[in-house]
């Protein structure tokens, strides 16, 4: 008896987290899901339109623009966040003093809501207040900075008030992994004569694939859910210049009263967001069965 | 830990003035925004309309930072934000913590005690991480209707609970792969159970994760705002909703300087927590989560 | 050791959680009106504040739920998530066409009739607004005041500068904006939001005559909405683009107000909650700045009013009745409507505690109340439902922003109109 409950322990432990997640996740994904197929505006309604929600999507100038938008977004800031963030763990790693210090400040951002800090960074890009301004009155007169004003660069300013918010997260992460390196190797690579960028880049980062993993599978979440940044930043402008997946989404399930396509597009976004995380857990299941 | 600093790379004068123009500069990158903010709510709000926002202020004043915490009008209240901490972390020190601890038992069992199918379920608590929060509202709002716990604290907790449950469970299971399973071998055959074996030899050395872990649910729920406004009543208003209530009227009058000593109060309590914990933060990183 | 410490106390916290709910819950009587807005900081909350102090006078008790954020539109999330989960407030503030489709789609709203034969709103209540405030001959909001939108607001010493007289028709609004780039300011302060864009956007079309607005933002018609017409109003947007600085994307109208408080910019077209930006910065009507019409649409009035709508919420319904009672109060729309800039929305309100522009404001929507040239504003959801509003939005931004030019954007706004209908 006692053997047997112990063999059932593990399951019902896991029941109740197994259990809501169900519910509050995925039974929640297929409501949304159908909503996706009926005529719903401003509150759910049950009447079955097909496809013509997702027909009607794709049509859309502004979901176009999004996506398009998400790929820009997207490709860079995980890129320069993960380059930023390796950057600063490795200069960090090198005996510095004032690491204590330094440390907190490059972390910090990601315990702020965007609610405000958008402000203070729109306000900062901002020509005619910001930091063109204060150098202008400073006395360089020909400093030019108008992305935040431009449709076609505003969607840059979003990423660099993005990768200031995360970059910082992505360092600790690195820094980290570096702290964990085996010295020994280290040593030995040493010793045969390799200089310090040739440790780094033959033994060191090759050593932190599984960092570089999971720095890129939280990035591309928040790339994907950014949504309190754009708001805050641009409010999806100037025009829908900076229009993202997550933006159009709000707007056309609570905003415009078009629920139904509004339940397409999240759906449309669960797609590419399972299609991104999928395939990395399942490598990482995988090497980690095999051990 | 020791091992860290021996990856040295640099030893010349210049590369080591290098790195440290690079690293102040990135500081000065990542603090510009707190200061604008910080300079601006010690400002009166004629110089902040003035106009230069890098400015120090010609008159220093401490009132935005007042108004903000007792007397700013926050709805029909004169009350400043300062109601509205005790709903929050009424609100977020259950969730966190209920949510911490499902995700280190979850943890555990997910790497101590394997059965079929574990990591379908693993699966699926951890893509439970990934999912917008827009998309869930109306059909979590139905659900809390029908407990009847819709505009109260609970309802609140456990909306904030079962979405922290992924990344709980993430941490926990990452961290708890490393640990020895010989050690619960042992303790096996001594006759220890399943829980006995959880409290007495995997919780003592699990601060380091318990910490990254409370730190990161704690930062995400204590500035959700979409479903602090959704499902909060009367008397259980979040502290991100009051201080949105306060910065993002529309047709009111915009008091910035006020708004951003708002900010960084409503802040603090997540910075305090990044500071304080900043060092088991890395070290938790370090013998855990990144490990993936 | 530490992990027991501190699963103590989580269940320290939760039972204390708990308990503190319960005792809110057993509070809940039925003298409690819960009600949610998003009038949530400085004047204007402080003046919905005199609302609350009259129903505690009355022995109802005012549960506030204010929401802010992008002009009512988070509220509105808010509220389908309080109607979805079957528990909603007693009164919402709402806005014009949100009222209407609000009003289909649920179907559990208050019937305010007995009140309002009592005090006869149907007399004072002009019916434009009464519009909104009904549904299906029923009384389901109790309307709060009338913005309107079709306002500019100038410095007076930029305007001096510029000749001095305040311009009445388009030509003359050309020539002041011009004689004010010439001194060297920026004529025309604007914010670029979609929605400010939108409300220059009504004032430009109203501008061209009662006719072609109407036909255009209300009637939808086709041939109006991508006519001849509809270019030369496009051309007029262009126009006033040129006078606007090139920061002016994403800026807060409020920011756009500090422009002509400081005489950095000329003038600021804005409905009439611009003002408390110019009040709170000590300045005069009529000294410091003036409040004109938009050239060209004297006598018109835009507007937008805010609403209370009510929900069926069964036998709370007495304290909801005083409240519908004490929002039509015409001492309440009196003094909060001074503070919030906007006119009363009853007519046979006294002027006195109103300032000149305030005088002007209740003068101007009387007479065109009288004259049926009261026109629901289109920006602000008063003539068309969200969802086309929202598509005209998407068309005026884009034209505003150099998107597209004025005959592509016509034919545009022809479209997107007929796609989202």
């Amino acid at each position: 008896m006692k053997e047997h409950l112990q063999q059932l322990l593990p399951r019902l432990v896991l029941a109740p987290s197994f259990a809501l997640v169900l519910i509050f996740v995925y039974a929640f994904i297929i409501y949304t899901g159908y909503l996706s197929f009926t005529d719903s505006r401003l509150l759910p309604s049950y009447g079955w339109v097909g496809l013509e929600n997702y027909e009607k999507l794709f049509k859309l100038r502004h979901w176009n623009i999004a996506l398009k938008n998400l790929a820009i977004f997207g490709i860079l800031y995980i890129i320069i966040s993960t380059f930023l963030g390796l950057l600063l763990a490795i200069l960090l790693d090198q005996k510095i003093r004032g690491e204590g210090f330094i440390r907190p400040i490059y972390l910090y951002p990601m315990a702020l809501s965007f609610i405000v800090t958008g402000t203070a960074w729109k306000w900062f890009l901002d020509p005619g207040i910001g930091i063109e301004h204060s150098l202008h009155l400073w006395g360089w007169e020909s400093f030019h900075f108008n992305w935040i004003k431009d449709r076609n660069f505003a969607i840059y300013t979003v990423v660099i008030a993005a990768v200031w918010q995360s970059s910082g997260f992505v360092m600790a992460m690195f820094l980290a992994a570096l702290r964990g390196v085996d010295s020994e190797m280290i040593k030995a690579a040493q010793i045969d004569g390799a200089s310090g960028f040739q440790i780094y880049r033959r033994i060191i980062i090759p050593l932190m694939r599984p960092v570089f993993l999971s720095a890129f599978v939280v990035l591309a979440h928040l790339a994907i859910k950014a949504y309190d940044l754009v708001i805050a930043l641009t409010n999806a402008g100037p025009g829908n210049a900076t229009q993202l997946p997550s933006t159009f989404m709000y707007s056309y399930t609570f905003t415009r009263n078009q629920m139904g396509i509004g339940a397409s597009s999240a759906i449309i976004m669960m797609i590419m967001m399972f299609s991104i995380i999928i395939p990395y857990l399942y490598g990482e299941l995988k090497t980690g069965d095999s051990k | 830990m020791s091992i860290s600093s021996q990856n040295n790379i640099s030893s010349g004068r210049l590369t080591r003035a290098l790195i440290y123009s690079i690293l102040i500069l990135f500081v000065i990158y990542y603090l510009l925004p707190l200061y604008v903010m910080i300079i601006n709510s010690l400002k009166p709000l004629d110089e902040v309309r003035d106009g230069n926002l890098m400015a120090f202020p010609k008159l220093w004043t401490i009132d935005p930072w007042r108004s903000a915490w007792s007397t700013a009008q926050i709805g029909v209240e004169a009350s400043g934000l300062k109601p509205y901490f005790i709903n929050s972390i009424l609100m977020v020190v259950p969730a966190t913590l209920l949510a911490t601890m499902m995700g280190a038992i979850n943890g555990y069992v997910l790497t101590k005690w394997r059965f079929r199918g574990d990591n379908i379920i693993f699966v699926l608590l951890l893509l439970s991480c990934f999912i917008p929060f827009q998309i869930v509202l109306i059909p979590a709002a139905r659900v809390l209707g029908f407990l009847e716990v819709s505009g109260t604290i609970q309802g609140l907790i456990l909306i904030h609970t079962v979405y922290g449950i992924g990344f709980a469970t993430l941490f926990f299971r990452n961290y708890y792969a490393a640990f020895p399973t010989e050690l619960i071998q042992a303790a096996q055959i001594d006759g220890a159970g399943f829980f006995q074996i959880f409290w007495r030899i995997l919780m003592p050395s699990s601060m380091p994760i318990t910490v990254v872990t409370i730190i990161w649910l704690f930062t995400n729920q204590w500035n959700d705002f979409l479903f602090g406004a959704s499902f909060s009543g009367y008397g259980t208003t979040p502290m991100t909703v009051a201080l949105n209530n306060l910065v993002n009227s529309t047709t009111g009058v915009k008091e910035y300087n006020v708004h951003f000593a708002g900010a960084i109060l409503a802040a603090l309590p997540t910075l305090f927590v990044y500071i304080m914990a900043g060092k088991y933060f890395v070290r938790g990183l370090m013998v855990g989560a990144v490990k993936g | 050791m530490i992990f027991l410490n501190f699963i103590k106390t989580t269940l320290a916290i939760s039972a204390l959680t708990l308990s503190t709910t319960i005792l809110t819950s057993i509070a809940n009587a039925n003298s409690d009106v819960e009600v949610m807005h998003w009038w949530t900081s400085g004047g204007e909350a402080a003046a919905i504040k005199v609302l609350q102090k009259d129903l505690a006078s009355k022995d109802v008790n005012w549960k506030d739920m204010p929401v802010a954020g992008g002009g009512g539109s988070d509220a509105m999330t808010v509220l389908r998530a309080r109607i979805t989960a079957g528990n909603p407030p007693t009164a919402a503030q709402m806005l014009g066409f949100d009222i209407t489709d609000w009003a289909k789609s649920t179907g559990k709203l208050g019937n305010l009739n007995a009140v309002a034969e009592k005090e006869d709103w149907d007399k004072v209540v002009p019916a434009a607004l009464q519009k909104f405030s009904k549904y299906e001959g029923k009384w389901i909001a109790a309307p709060v005041n009338v913005h309107s939108s079709n306002w500019v607001w100038v410095n007076k010493k930029a305007l001096d500068d510029a000749g001095g007289k305040a311009p009445t028709t388009w030509e003359e609004l050309l020539t002041v904006l011009d004689k004010m780039k010439a001194n060297g300011i920026t004529p025309l302060a604007h914010g670029g939001q979609p929605w400010q864009d939108a409300t220059l956007f009504d004032a430009v079309v109203l501008s061209m005559g009662d006719d072609f607005y109407k036909k255009a933002m209300i009637d939808l018609d086709p041939e109006t909405l991508g006519g001849e017409t509809m270019v030369k109003a496009f051309e007029r947007m262009a126009a006033l683009r040129s006078y606007v600085d090139d920061n002016f994307s994403g800026r807060d109208w409020s920011l756009a107000s500090s422009m002509v408080i400081e005489g950095k910019a000329g003038m600021q077209m804005m409905g009439d909650w611009a003002k408390g930006e110019f009040i709170k910065a000590d300045k005069k009507p009529g000294e410091d700045f003036v409040c004109i019409r938009f050239p060209g649409t004297q006598g018109a009035v835009t507007f937008n009013s805010d609403q209370f709508v009510m929900f069926d919420v069964g036998d709370q319904s007495e304290a909801q009745m005083k409240m519908a009672s004490a929002v039509m109060n015409p001492v309440f729309q009196s003094a909060f409507n001074v503070v919030k800039g906007s006119a009363p929305a009853r007519t046979d309100v006294p002027n006195d505690a109103f300032d000149d522009c305030g005088k002007k404001a209740m003068a101007d929507l009387a007479e065109a109340s009288k004259n049926n040239r009261l026109f629901g504003s289109m920006a602000h959801g008063h003539a068309v439902p969200a969802s086309i509003k929202n598509a005209i939005y998407d068309v005026v931004t884009a034209h505003f922003n150099g998107e597209f030019d004025s005959k592509t954007a016509a034919e545009e706004l022809e479209a997107a109109v007929f796609a989202s209908k």
